[in-house]
């Protein structure tokens, strides 16, 4: 009895189609209360109308896809099954690894040729920046939910404090963009060390809503306080960037000099996109410089280290009160980057961009990519972006396919798209020979 | 005094339908460990069936308010029970066992699904029905104050209080009662002894629906307004109802729910209303800050 081989259950069509039938069953009394009946305003009173064509429809339709879902995933699975004992023995040729390597750098290559590939397209440039912007933040929360395992589902608080402080001291005190870059951040990080000290002892879920309540308290401020934030109109006229002083404008205020004077070009309002969408760039690159370093860093093991056994890293002696705290900082800190960024970008803020979807969606980025795997953001910011930027045609059902594409792409991959981890510390050269001596002598 | 009266009457009301919403967070919480983001949309996805139901009696000339309203629960639990059973077996069941984060995640992206879902097949409109049940009480009058009960208050807060006493009957005395605690306290041993998890976690997603269904015809019919938004935030609040009262804890949930309804309703009525979501969350800082487990939950020891 050395080859029992389990033989697939075959599936007849019968049962197909019991099973297609079912689900059919399940969408039409799904179906009933929401599509095949609706309420309509009919003079000062309510009226159902009936929509049961569009209800058969839609039944159709959950049937039919069943079918072909079934079939797809049988057929898939039937072949994976034969692969794997083709397969057995030998092991894959590439490590993972490396081939997230070079897909990073050809996209690094891509992001920097994409302005000047598109240098006439406002759009591209534009949803680009967007994505960057997104792949900042997620880069940002990555350090709190991706290395130090802290669920925060406010973090969109962090973003609203860097935005709104550069506005404010932009729009009430005059700064440029560049002196309140680091207050902003200093700013976001303070806040950060303030949510973080009173809920250091929560865990989990406890801690994933209080931070969500955290969100909404700086929000309901933004929206009621109206001394201070303008509440719900928001902050306008923010001032743009400059480079080294540098205006993007058409013409430049008295004593100062505009880019295309300078640089004696003529004047297109492409140059400003183009210039915002490097200095994301920039801005990203060194978040992912600076969070790739700290992660080797003695402070980005404890995080890791937290994450994987809080108990035994007090065990060791770890101070965990430090060591989220500061996770709570950086985090906090580049997400007010991102926000800075944000406010600069779009030359006006209101409450309406920071809300509970805004940080859902972030946080669909970290975990969706992966957690902790930085080229993983990238993959899930672009794809996030971009699944309603396709659907802008019939925009009315762009939220409704980015929760589909949430669900189902959770459902298809559940640790996230890029869930290869690697370890951040490596044996040495030395520490991996002493490793086949020791399996040697072991032989 | 007369005025704190009221808006303690007001305050129970508004926190027993919170504690209705937090029951089904808390069970699924306890089976599962896991948030269920969407629950707070199932419940929004009830208040508009109850509309459809309202509107269509009101069309068949149904004149009478109990048969109405039973009509009406029994309609709304039904399709309701139907959406936490779907929302389970879509987004939750294939993600079991799997990393904390990834059902959370599907939750929310179920949550946004579910509010565009119905804003695009019912409008994004708000949906005003006729009042339903109309006048009150009037429990003491004051020359500058009359404290009422309105029929609708005293209807969602008997209606709360017949839920709870069925419910309790429900989880600690039927054999599906017995089921689900043995799942909650460990799913592969309940299975090794014959019972079918999957079917209980099933069960407890449509019990806790049904208790959402029951909140939403409440909601219509003491607002008699609701729009596609109202999930969120009363989600929100409840979940902060369920985790004020210790997570996994029923009557947690239920004193959670009221004491945020309590502390809603004073809030408002006493310093600044704008703020009243505010209130509700620093105090939920302040209880976890102080009881890291909730009023009435048991305090989780980790063991190495």
């Amino acid at each position: 009895m050395s080859a029992v081989v389990f033989a697939r259950h075959q599936i007849t069509p019968a049962e197909r189609l019991r099973d297609a039938g079912w689900v059919a069953f399940v969408a039409l009394i799904l179906g009933i209360p929401l599509i095949g009946l609706t309420t309509v305003d009919a003079g000062g009173s309510l009226e159902v109308s009936t929509r049961f064509g569009l209800l058969a429809a839609c039944v159709v339709a959950a049937f039919g896809g069943r079918l072909g879902l079934r079939w797809m995933i049988d057929t898939m699975g039937a072949r994976k099954l034969e692969r794997q004992r083709a397969d057995t023995g030998k092991s894959v040729g590439i490590s993972p690894v490396k081939v997230v390597n070079v897909i990073g750098w050809i996209a690094l290559g891509a992001s920097i040729a994409l302005p000047i590939m598109y240098s006439d397209n406002r759009y591209v440039v534009d949803t680009a920046t967007t994505v960057l912007i997104y792949v900042m933040l997620g880069w940002g929360l990555n350090v709190v939910v991706g290395l130090a395992g802290l669920l925060d589902l406010g973090y969109v608080a962090f973003y609203a404090v860097g935005a709104y402080s550069y506005a404010l001291l932009s729009t009430q005190y005059g700064w440029g963009f560049w002196e309140a870059l680091p207050v902003s951040g200093g700013l976001a990080a303070t806040f950060g060390i303030l949510l973080g000290y009173p809920i250091l002892r929560l865990r989990g879920d406890y801690l994933a809503i209080v931070t969500l309540g955290f969100g909404e308290i700086i929000r309901i401020i933004l929206v009621n306080w109206t001394e201070f934030s303008n509440g719900p109109n928001g902050i306008s006229s923010i001032p743009r960037p400059t480079l080294f002083g540098l205006e993007f404008s058409r013409s430049a205020a008295e004593g100062e000099q505009t880019f295309s004077t300078f640089f004696g070009i003529d004047y297109s309002p492409m140059h400003r996109l183009i210039f915002l969408y490097y200095l994301i760039l920039v801005l990203a690159l060194l978040t992912h410089a600076f969070v790739s370093r700290l992660r080797k860093l003695p402070i980005g093991r404890a995080w890791e280290a937290l994450r994987e056994d809080e108990i035994a890293c007090q065990a060791m002696g770890m101070n965990t009160t430090n060591i989220k705290l500061s996770a709570f900082a950086i985090g906090a800190m580049l997400g007010g980057f991102a926000g800075m960024f944000f406010a600069a970008r779009q030359g006006f803020i209101s409450p309406e961009s920071f809300t509970f979807t805004e940080s859902a969606i972030i946080l669909a980025i970290v975990v969706l990519g992966g957690m902790g795997s930085q080229m993983g953001v990238v993959l899930a910011a672009t794809l996030l972006v971009l699944i309603p930027e396709f659907g802008r045609n019939f925009s009315e059902y762009r939220m409704l396919l980015f929760g589909a594409a949430m669900v189902l792409i959770m459902v298809w991959k559940p640790s996230g798209l890029l869930s290869h981890r690697e370890p951040t510390l490596r044996l040495s050269r030395g520490g991996a020979r002493n490793q086949d001596a020791l399996e040697e002598a072991a032989q | 005094m007369a005025y704190a009266l009221q808006q303690l009457i007001n305050g129970l009301t508004l926190g027993s339908m919170y504690g209705l919403i937090a029951i089904g967070y808390t069970m699924v919480y306890g089976i599962i460990g896991m948030i269920n983001f969407a629950h707070g949309d199932i419940f929004m996805v009830s208040a508009f069936i109850a509309v459809t139901a309202f509107t269509l009696l009101a069309a068949a000339d149904v004149t009478s308010v109990p048969l109405a309203l039973t009509f009406v629960l029994i309609v709304s639990i039904f399709f309701t029970s139907a959406y936490g059973w779907a929302v389970e077996r879509i987004a939750y069941r294939p993600l079991r066992g799997s990393t904390r984060l990834a059902p959370l995640i599907s939750a929310i992206g179920m949550s946004i699904f579910l509010q565009n879902a119905v804003q695009l097949t019912q409008g994004a409109r708000v949906k005003p029905i006729p009042p339903v049940i109309q006048g009150g009480l009037e429990v003491w009058s004051t020359p500058e104050f009359t404290v009422q009960i309105g029929w609708s208050q005293l209807l969602i807060i008997a209606v709360t209080v017949v839920m709870m006493v069925g419910f309790t009957w429900l989880i600690t005395q039927t054999p599906f009662g017995r089921q689900q605690r043995s799942c909650e306290q460990d799913r592969t041993m309940a299975s090794l002894l014959g019972i079918n998890v999957d079917r209980t976690i099933s069960f407890t997603f449509m019990l806790g629906a049904s208790l959402a269904a029951v909140a939403g015809v409440m909601v219509t019919v003491y607002y008699g307004v609701i729009d596609f938004y109202i999930g969120f935030l009363a989600g929100i609040k409840a979940f902060t109802a369920a985790v004020l009262g210790g997570i996994g804890s029923l009557p947690g949930a239920m004193l959670g729910g009221l004491l945020i309804g309590l502390i809603e309703s004073f809030w408002s009525a006493y310093l600044w209303a704008e703020y009243k979501d505010v209130a509700t969350f620093a105090i939920l800082v302040l209880v976890l800050m102080l009881r890291p487990s909730g009023l009435l939950g048991r305090p989780e020891v980790e063991k190495v």
